[in-house]
C-alpha cells in the first residue's frame, strides 16, 4: 500500500488538474471564442433586455400569447423554507412531475386541465403535449397541433383573425432535423416573440 | 410506433456499430503502449506524469498489486471530494454562493461518483458550486471511467496471456486510457456540444424579464465539458437536476442523437479490443452479439410500451403515446431509446423521468441494470460484468457434456467459478436486501412519492440502480435523507468493488494458466450457438434472481392500470 502513495498521490493531483481545471477551463474559452452566442446560454434581447433563452421554456399565463407545456417546478416557499410551493417553469430547479402512470394525482392533473382546454376550444381534439408535465419542467416547445390548439383563444384576445395566426404557427413550425431526427415542434418563447412583434393586441 | 422511429433506432444502431473497429483499433494501440496519432503531442506529458511520479512504464503488477493500487487512488479520490464538497462555501468559483454539502449528501455524493454510479442525490443546479462541479464531478468522471477500462484492460490480459504473473500497471493503464482515449474525445465533443447550444461559461445565473414581465432565473455555467465527459465515460451525472432532459443539458435532437452514441460507443469498442487483444476478432463480436440481442429486446418492449400511452391518459381518450416526463424535441422514440441505453451501458443520465415512465417501459430499464449492466455497459465495467457471465455460461456448457470447461485456450476451474458467481451474487444481496430493510423501516417507507406498487419500484429502482453504479432514478423517491444517502451509498460501493476485486483475482488466476490448444471436442466461442447459450444464461440467473421483485412492482402495476385502478397518496 505505501510503495504505491507516491504514484496515487502524484497521479491524482496532477490528473485533477488536467481534467478538472486545464479542461474545463480551456474548454470554456474556446467555446467562448468559437461560439460566444451559445456558450452563454442562447440568450434572446429585445430593446436591450433579456427576455428569455432561446432553449429554455418560460411561464405563459396571459390568453393573448400561447402557453407551452404544463410545468412540474418548484421554488422554496417564502413563508416556509422547508417547504415548496409550484413555480412552473422555474429554470434553477429543474424537474418533471415525477408521477407514475397509476397515480391517482396525475389523473387528477390532467383531468382538470383537460376540462380547461375543453372550455377554450370546445370540440377539438386535445393533444397529449397539452395536459403532460415535460421531463425538465423547462420544455421550449410544443407540438404544431398543440400550437394550433390555442390559436382560437390567442386571435380573440389579440383581435385578429386566427388565420393570421395560423399562418404565423406554420412560419414557425420545425421539422425533424435531416428530416429524420426529434419531432416536429414549434419553439413557444420564439412564437410569443413573432405575435409580439407582428400581430400587436 | 412509426417507421419513423424504427429508422432513428436502426441510424443509432447503424453509428454505434460503424465505430466499433476504427476506435477499437486506436484502442489496442494505446494500451498496448504503440505509437498513434497523438503520440507526438501527448507522449511528453506522459512520460512526465511517469516520471514526477516515480512510476516505470515497462514494470508490471500482479492482481493484488493492480488492486491495491487502484483502491489506493480511489480512496484518495473519495476523500477528496468529500472535503470539496464540504467546503465549497468558502472555495472560490461559487457565484450563486450554494452553502456547504450536508455530511451524508456529501458522503453519498462521493460514494456516487467514485463508483462511476453518479446517483443525484444533489440537486446540481440547487446545490452545488461551478468548482465542485468542475473539480469534483468533471475530474471523477475521467477517473472512474479510466478505471472502469483499465480493469477491463486487465482481465482480458488475463485471458490473452500464458503463464504470466501480471495483469498490467493499473497507472500505465489509467494515464494511457485518460490522456490518449477520454481527454481528446471529450474535447472534441465538447466543442460539437456547445454548437448545439450547451452552455460553456463561468458566468452567474442568468435575470430574464419574460414576455408577461416577471422575472426567470437561468441558470447556466460550464456545462458542456461535463456533459461530454458524463456522457462518453458512462457516468450519468448531470450538471442540472433534469439532467439530459434539461434544454441545457440536451438542446438538439441531433445533440440527443450524439449523447445515445457517446453513451454506447467506448463500451462497444471495448468488445473488439478485447478480440484484437485475444487474437480473435471474431470473439468480441460474438460477446456484442449477445448483447445487441438483449439491447433489442429491451428497446422494442420499452417503445411499444410508451408508444402505446398509460391507462390513465388512454382512459381520457389521449392518443400519441406516454408524454408525462417527456421533452417534446425527443418525442416517444428517442426517449424510449435513451432509457434503454443508458441502463444497457451504465451511464445513468436520463433525457425523460423514468419514475412517470408506463410499468412496462420502466420494467426494462430496472432488469437492464439488474443483469448487471452487461449490454454494452459502462465503460470497461460492462465488459468485465459480460466476461463473468462468459465464465459461468462455459461453466454450464461444461457441466452439460461433462468435461472440464474452456474459454480462449483457459480450463475455467473451481476458483474462477467460484468468483464470478460471488461477483454476481453481490448484486441482489445489496439490490433486494436493502429494498427490503426499506420497506419495513419507516425510514425507508417515506421515501415513495408514489402510492401502491408505484412506490415499491421507486425503492426497487433506487438501490438497483445504486448497485449497478447506474444513477439513474424513479426521480419521485426522496432519496436526499440520511436513511437513503447511507444505504445507497453502501450499495453503491459495495457493487462496484465487490465485482471488481473478484473480477482482479479471475485475472490473476487466468494470466498464470497455460493455454491449451483447441480440440475437436472445443466448444466454439465465436458463433450463433455460444451467443444463444450466453443470453440464456443471463436471462436464467438474472431472471430467477429478480422476477419476484419485479411481480411486486412493475408487473402488478401493470396489471392494476389496465384494469383502470389508480393509486392515491395518503389513502
Amino acid at each position: 500500500m505505501l510503495a504505491s502513495l507516491r504514484p496515487a498521490l502524484v497521479l491524482f493531483v496532477a490528473l485533477t488538474a488536467i481534467t478538472g481545471l486545464a479542461y474545463p477551463l480551456a474548454m470554456t474559452g474556446l467555446a467562448a471564442a468559437i461560439f460566444p452566442a451559445k456558450a452563454a446560454g442562447s440568450l434572446i434581447r429585445r430593446d436591450g433586455t433579456i427576455v428569455g433563452s432561446s432553449l429554455v421554456g418560460q411561464s405563459f399565463a396571459s390568453p393573448g400569447y400561447f402557453h407551452g407545456r404544463p410545468s412540474a417546478t418548484v421554488a422554496a416557499d417564502p413563508a416556509d423554507a422547508s417547504k415548496t410551493v409550484p413555480a412552473p417553469y422555474n429554470a434553477s430547479n429543474s424537474a418533471g412531475s415525477n408521477l407514475g402512470p397509476t397515480s391517482a394525482a396525475l389523473a387528477e392533473r390532467v383531468k382538470g386541465d383537460l376540462d380547461v382546454l375543453r372550455a377554450e376550444n370546445p370540440g377539438a381534439m386535445v393533444p397529449v403535449d397539452l395536459v403532460t408535465a415535460s421531463g425538465s419542467g423547462l420544455d421550449p416547445d410544443l407540438s404544431p397541433e398543440a400550437a394550433l390548439f390555442q390559436v382560437p383563444r390567442v386571435a380573440r384576445a389579440r383581435g385578429v383573425s386566427a388565420d393570421r395566426v395560423r399562418d404565423l404557427v406554420a412560419e414557425q413550425v420545425e421539422g425533424r432535423t435531416f428530416g429524420l431526427l426529434g419531432e416536429p415542434r414549434v419553439n413557444v418563447l420564439a412564437l410569443n416573440l413573432a405575435l409580439d412583434a407582428r400581430l400587436r393586441q | 410506433m412509426t417507421i419513423n422511429g424504427w429508422i432513428q433506432v436502426a441510424l443509432f444502431c447503424a453509428t454505434v456499430l460503424a465505430l466499433v473497429r476504427p476506435l477499437g483499433g486506436y484502442m489496442t494501440r494505446v494500451f498496448k503502449g504503440e505509437r498513434t496519432l497523438l503520440s507526438p503531442t501527448l507522449g511528453p506529458v506522459e512520460t512526465g506524469l511517469y516520471r514526477l511520479a516515480g512510476i516505470d512504464a515497462r514494470s508490471e503488477q500482479s492482481w493484488l498489486g493492480y488492486g491495491l493500487a487502484m483502491l489506493t487512488f480511489h480512496a484518495l479520490g473519495f476523500v477528496a471530494l468529500y472535503g470539496l464538497l464540504r467546503l465549497q462555501d468558502v472555495l472560490p468559483l461559487n457565484p450563486a454562493g450554494q452553502a456547504a454539502v450536508a455530511p451524508d449528501l456529501a458522503f453519498n455524493t462521493a460514494a456516487s461518483f467514485v463508483t462511476n454510479t453518479n446517483w443525484q442525490n444533489y440537486g446540481g443546479e440547487s446545490t452545488l458550486s461551478y468548482l465542485s462541479q468542475m473539480l469534483g464531478l468533471t475530474h471523477q468522471n475521467f477517473l472512474s471511467a479510466a478505471t472502469g477500462i483499465a480493469l477491463a484492460l486487465a482481465l482480458v490480459r488475463g485471458f490473452s496471456r500464458a503463464s504470466a504473473r501480471t495483469v498490467g500497471s493499473f497507472w500505465v493503464d489509467l494515464t494511457r486510457c485518460t490522456l490518449y482515449v477520454l481527454l481528446p474525445i471529450c474535447v472534441l465533443y465538447t466543442l460539437v456540444l456547445v454548437s448545439q447550444g450547451i452552455p460553456q461559461t463561468l458566468g452567474a445565473s442568468i435575470q430574464a424579464t419574460t414576455l408577461e414581465g416577471t422575472t426567470q432565473t437561468i441558470a447556466v455555467g460550464p456545462v458542456a465539458s461535463q456533459v461530454a465527459i458524463k456522457m462518453l465515460g458512462t457516468n450519468g451525472g448531470g450538471f442540472f437536476n433534469a439532467n439530459a432532459a434539461h434544454p441545457f443539458e440536451n438542446p438538439t435532437a441531433l445533440s440527443n442523437f450524439f449523447q445515445m452514441v457517446s453513451i454506447f460507443v467506448l463500451g462497444a469498442a471495448m468488445t473488439n479490443v478485447f478480440g484484437r487483444m485475444v487474437g480473435d476478432e471474431r470473439q468480441g463480436w460474438a460477446i456484442l452479439g449477445a448483447m445487441g440481442v438483449l439491447f433489442l429486446a429491451g428497446v422494442l418492449v420499452t417503445y411499444a410500451s410508451e408508444a402505446a400511452g398509460s391507462s390513465v391518459l388512454n382512459g381520457m381518450g389521449f392518443t400519441g403515446g406516454n408524454m408525462e416526463g417527456k421533452e417534446l424535441r425527443f418525442g416517444i422514440v428517442a426517449s424510449a431509446l435513451f432509457a434503454v441505453v443508458t441502463t444497457a451501458a451504465s451511464c445513468g443520465a436520463v433525457n425523460a423521468m423514468h419514475d412517470s415512465f408506463t410499468a412496462l417501459g420502466g420494467l426494462i430499464p430496472m432488469i437492464n441494470m439488474q443483469l448487471g449492466e452487461i449490454i454494452v455497459g459502462g465503460v470497461g465495467a460492462g465488459l468485465y460484468g459480460m466476461l463473468v457471465f462468459v465464465i459461468v455460461a462455459i461453466f454450464v456448457a461444461g457441466l452439460m457434456v461433462g468435461r472440464t470447461p474452456e474459454y480462449l485456450g483457459k480450463k475455467i476451474e473451481s476458483r474462477e467459478v467460484k468468483m464470478a458467481m460471488l461477483a454476481i451474487l453481490c448484486l441482489p444481496l445489496m439490490m433486494l436486501g436493502f429494498t427490503a430493510l426499506a420497506t419495513v423501516v419507516a425510514a425507508g417507507l417515506a421515501g415513495p412519492a408514489n402510492a401502491g406498487p408505484h412506490g415499491f419500484s421507486e425503492i426497487l429502482y433506487a438501490f438497483t440502480s445504486a448497485a449497478a453504479n447506474n444513477g439513474s432514478a424513479f426521480g419521485g423517491l426522496s432519496g436526499n435523507t440520511p436513511f437513503y444517502n447511507t444505504t445507497l451509498a453502501i450499495g453503491m460501493l459495495v457493487g462496484r468493488f465487490f465485482v471488481i476485486i473478484p473480477a482482479l483475482a479471475i485475472a490473476g488466476a487466468l494470466a498464470a494458466k497455460k493455454t491449451v490448444p483447441a480440440s475437436a471436442g472445443t466448444l466454439p466461442t465465436h458463433g450463433g450457438l455460444f451467443i444463444g447459450m450466453l443470453v440464456g444464461v443471463i436471462l436464467i440467473v438474472g431472471g430467477l434472481t429478480f422476477f419476484p421483485s419485479l411481480a411486486l412492482g412493475p408487473i402488478v402495476e401493470h396489471l392494476a392500470g389496465t384494469a383502470g385502478q389508480t393509486f392515491a397518496t395518503g389513502g
